[in-house]
């Protein structure tokens, strides 16, 4: 499969507390629009990812409202959800808009404002992630979910509580070169061990922050790509799998199985393999997660995702990058706009636009997780 | 939870009550209207678990959700049951450096947890270690 990027744009992710969630959306889109030099009107259609506006901001209908602010009405609006893999979700589906020929230049964006409610409020809305009745409703939390697999995947393979630590010092140091992260700050595994615990092993600053923020790109045909750009980025692979909601029906707990099937799927029709990516960003929305995706997508052996991130290998620099913009954890975690943020940092790196994070690379790949894995969304992208 | 969707699965919180696929012999908990091995060929029948099982991991959750912030830190665990299948569940009557992988809890029934709104106290399912390793 072949299709273009042509545009990308963002908001700075944080606490956006003058800004609504409509206007996030529109700056991240304006900013596509112009990165592509398109014009409103030559847009088909808008992909938006959002988890929860229904919660967060009590606003369903999010597809209506936000095609209506950028101004674009009567362009088709269609909003999808799959938790905190919306983003990815909304990529693959403006992607296929464009595959089946319907569409020539569609719009896939991300959204979400999270700071408007108080922090039970969000911690009881990204558990919705998780099985209301048989998971939440006991007392479990969305961080409980990752300690409970943290602490397996320790028991089984050895991985240590520093080598956890190493992936949030790793992520915050990329964030420091990245102008829209919510956090500019260098840490160390010391200030990791000492944060607040949250849900044993699991602490504060193994934990991606609460984020208000959006992403958009633009991408096209490969035909119509030409009329705007000699060189874009293309989308050259996608995969999505599903897998048991609740965490205690998989088989094992310690290998997410949607990553797995995902990864095969979008390695296969990219023809590429694991090997073969450069760099890539990941689900860290724990610091586990992004050990458990090093592993899933198949850039290290089944338990060895600890060692690796302790030898360095995921930094920048190192064998292969992983999470050059500083991750969810430290560039911020706006759940709905996840998934499109990390094209965004690929394509930024395959345009050699990455600035002081710039690695070398002309493979890239993304991976969103929904809920503990519920769902998984991977995506290749390749300098054209 | 609203009261009719817990009035709902009362019977397999308060009892375990799990379906058995009698096409693959694979149990599920809880109940499910489908096989997801057998799928067509589904032939489920309810059974009754025997409340007994062991630890597969665990956790001490610091930062509750509403409605579980009046008692502090409590250990939540993923628990294997005899029968095959796992639930997470709550672990009572046990300090969590008491707690390993593996350990052999066995279920209790206990207050869940109060709806403030609606005034309603849930009961169901917690596990306590066996004592017998």
């Amino acid at each position: 499969m072949r299709v273009a990027v042509i545009g990308v744009g963002l908001t700075k992710f944080g606490e956006h507390w003058d800004t609504s969630f409509s206007r996030l959306f529109v700056e991240a889109g304006a900013r596509a629009i112009e990165d592509a030099g398109i014009d409103g009107g030559d847009i088909d259609a808008i992909y938006v990812g959002n988890m929860s506006g229904g919660r967060f901001i009590d606003q369903e209908h999010i597809s209506a409202l936000i095609a209506d602010h950028a101004g674009l009405n009567p362009v088709s609006s269609t909003r999808v959800e799959a938790a905190c893999a919306s983003g990815g979700l909304a990529l693959r589906s403006a992607a296929m808009a464009i595959l089946s020929g319907m569409h020539d230049i569609v719009v896939a964006g991300g959204v979400e404002k999270m700071t408007d409610v108080l922090t039970e409020r969000t911690t009881q809305t990204l558990a919705t992630a998780a099985d209301q009745e048989w998971e939440a409703f006991l007392g479990m939390t969305f961080p409980g979910l990752y300690a409970v697999i943290a602490r397996r995947h320790m028991y089984e393979f050895g991985t240590t509580r520093e080598q956890l630590a190493m992936v949030s010092v790793k992520n915050h140091g990329n964030a420091i070169h990245n102008p829209y992260a919510q956090f500019h700050r260098k840490i160390t595994v010391e200030d990791v061990l000492n944060s607040a615990m949250v849900a044993d092993p699991l602490r504060l600053l193994d934990c991606s922050p609460i984020t208000d923020g959006a992403a958009c790109v633009i991408l096209a045909s490969e035909e119509k790509a030409k009329e705007f750009t000699d060189s874009p980025v293309y989308i050259t692979g996608s995969g999505q799998a599903s897998s048991t909601i609740s965490l205690h029906d998989r088989e094992r707990i310690t290998v997410i199985d949607s990553t797995v099937n995902a990864g095969k799927e979008a390695y296969k029709r990219a023809n590429v393999e694991a090997k073969d990516i450069q760099v890539a960003e990941v689900h860290d929305a724990f610091t586990i997660g992004e050990i458990l995706a090093i592993e899933g997508l198949g850039f290290v052996e089944l338990g060895r995702g600890g060692p690796a991130t302790e030898e360095g290998i995921t930094q920048i620099g190192g064998k292969i990058p992983v999470n050059t913009s500083g991750g969810l954890k430290a560039k911020g975690h706006p759940v709905g706009a996840t998934g499109v943020a990390q094209a965004v940092e690929i394509v930024l790196q395959l345009r050699g636009e990455a600035e002081a994070r710039q690695v070398d690379a002309d493979i890239g790949l993304t991976h969103n997780v929904g809920g503990s894995g519920g769902t998984a969304v991977v995506h290749i992208f390749e300098k054209g | 939870m609203s009261i009719p969707r817990f009035w709902r699965s009362i019977k397999s919180r308060y009892n375990l009550i799990a379906t058995k696929c009698l096409s693959c012999g694979g149990t599920y908990f809880p109940p499910r209207a489908i096989c997801p091995k057998c799928r067509r060929r589904s032939r489920l029948e309810e059974v009754k678990l025997g409340g007994n099982g062991e630890i597969v991991s665990y956790t001490v959750i610091h930062s509750p959700p509403e409605g579980f912030d009046h008692k502090g830190p409590y250990i939540m665990a993923v628990v294997k049951l005899d029968e095959g299948p796992c639930l997470t569940t709550q672990i009572v009557d046990c300090e969590p450096e008491d707690l390993k992988i593996g350990m052999k809890v066995k279920k209790v029934f206990r207050r869940i947890r109060e709806d403030g709104e609606a005034g309603l106290i849930h009961y169901g399912f917690k596990f306590k270690p066996r004592g017998d390793g």
